[in-house]
């Protein structure tokens, strides 16, 4: 129990026997299906991923199939931060940016989700493993290349070269660097943030697990709402910067 | 009445959970292990002191421009904020650089293997 007393420890383990009994003949057929569950405390941060996914689809399910034009409460909520984060994103992209706002909102999204559920005792962030984080990351790394190309054509790797064209054998290398710089710097943060204020509200629990805390959870509360506002602040940026080339 | 036994009670779930992430490090046996470990923790130290300071005078220097911004043009406060708080941010990924190495070599140290089978 690495990771504390997590809810996963109490499904998991009653749930792989009785898969056991289940798929007994079929994991003599396949045996890398043996650890599907009672090895789950490897990969907890795919399980939580998957959970909190679960947790976003029905919350969107459960709004849109009860649509008003006086909201309910759920609605007003998520009407607030879904025109919050579409007025940031035409602020900061210009009108033309709308296109990208599935991502970012997902992002945004996930990523609040998921520190926030962190808090919760018995519950895992997936973001204060690196993996996860990794994983946006690189998404977004390809996304911001992959719209570059496709607004500029080839002449999108014009703007490596500099300024000045002579200038190309050192510019290239840097910017280079720099750019591979931008999903290590979006993953780091992220988990150093989140991971960090874990092993801080261990500590304090150790020293003094009375009232000391709560100061403690008030900031961690802070810092996972400022982290997923910065991880899509970010990404916008990059997006805006590959769009916006050498005009 | 009620209200102060549900706040100790749930301190006293969050203790509970807490108390169980304590990695369980291995016992060192032999004096260089304990020098290697010891020096280990001197240079997180130092690190993460540093890495401190550094961002104590940056975000400093973020929130005073910050400020003077806001005195001069009330009015663009949402616009400074906004801007402030992504700085701030920015700023303190690098002390968080910083703690991630502090972290590996405290608790994932890539030389452990050479000091603990010895």
């Amino acid at each position: 129990m690495e990771h504390g007393i997590l809810l996963l420890n109490f499904i998991a383990k009653p749930l792989s026997l009785f898969f056991e009994q289940i798929l007994e003949p079929l994991r003599a057929a396949h045996p890398g299906w043996a650890g599907f569950l009672s090895d789950s405390n490897h990969y907890i941060q795919v399980v939580y991923m998957w959970f909190y996914m679960i947790i976003m689809v029905l919350m969107a399910m459960l709004t849109v199939r009860g649509i008003k034009m006086i909201p309910g409460r759920l609605q007003n909520v998520l009407e607030v931060v879904i025109s919050g984060l579409k007025n940031l994103l035409i602020d900061t992209m210009g009108e033309h940016g709308m296109q990208f706002f599935p991502l970012i909102a997902t992002l945004f999204l996930f990523i609040l989700i998921a520190n926030l559920g962190g808090i919760i005792p018995g519950l895992y962030s997936p973001t204060a493993s690196m993996c996860t984080n990794a994983g946006m990351a690189i998404v977004v790394f390809f996304f911001t290349h992959i719209v570059g190309v496709r607004i500029h054509g080839m002449k999108y790797f014009k703007h490596f070269v500099g300024p000045l064209w002579w200038m190309a054998p050192i510019m290239i290398p840097i910017e280079i660097i720099g750019h591979l710089a931008r999903p290590l710097s979006l993953t780091m943060r992220l988990f150093g943030n989140i991971a960090g204020e874990d092993l801080v509200l261990v500590v304090i629990l150790v020293l003094v697990p009375f009232l000391v805390p709560l100061p403690m959870l008030g900031l961690m509360i802070f810092t996972s709402v400022l982290q997923a506002f910065v991880f899509s602040l970010l990404t916008m940026m990059y997006i805006s910067g590959a769009m916006e080339e050498a005009h | 009445m009620k209200k102060s036994y549900r706040m100790m009670g749930f301190t006293a779930i969050l203790v509970l959970m807490g108390s169980s992430m304590l990695l369980a490090a291995e016992a060192p046996a032999s004096p260089e292990a304990i020098r290697f470990f010891s020096w280990a923790a001197v240079a997180a130290g130092i690190g993460i002191a540093i890495a401190a300071f550094g961002t104590g005078l940056a975000q400093g220097n973020g929130v005073r421009g910050a400020c003077e911004g806001i005195s001069r043009n009330p009015e663009a406060s949402g616009k400074i904020i906004t801007a402030l708080i992504l700085g701030l941010a920015m700023i303190e990924s690098l002390a968080i650089y910083t703690l991630v190495i502090e972290l590996i070599l405290l608790y994932a140290n890539p030389f452990l293997k050479y000091v603990v089978g010895a």
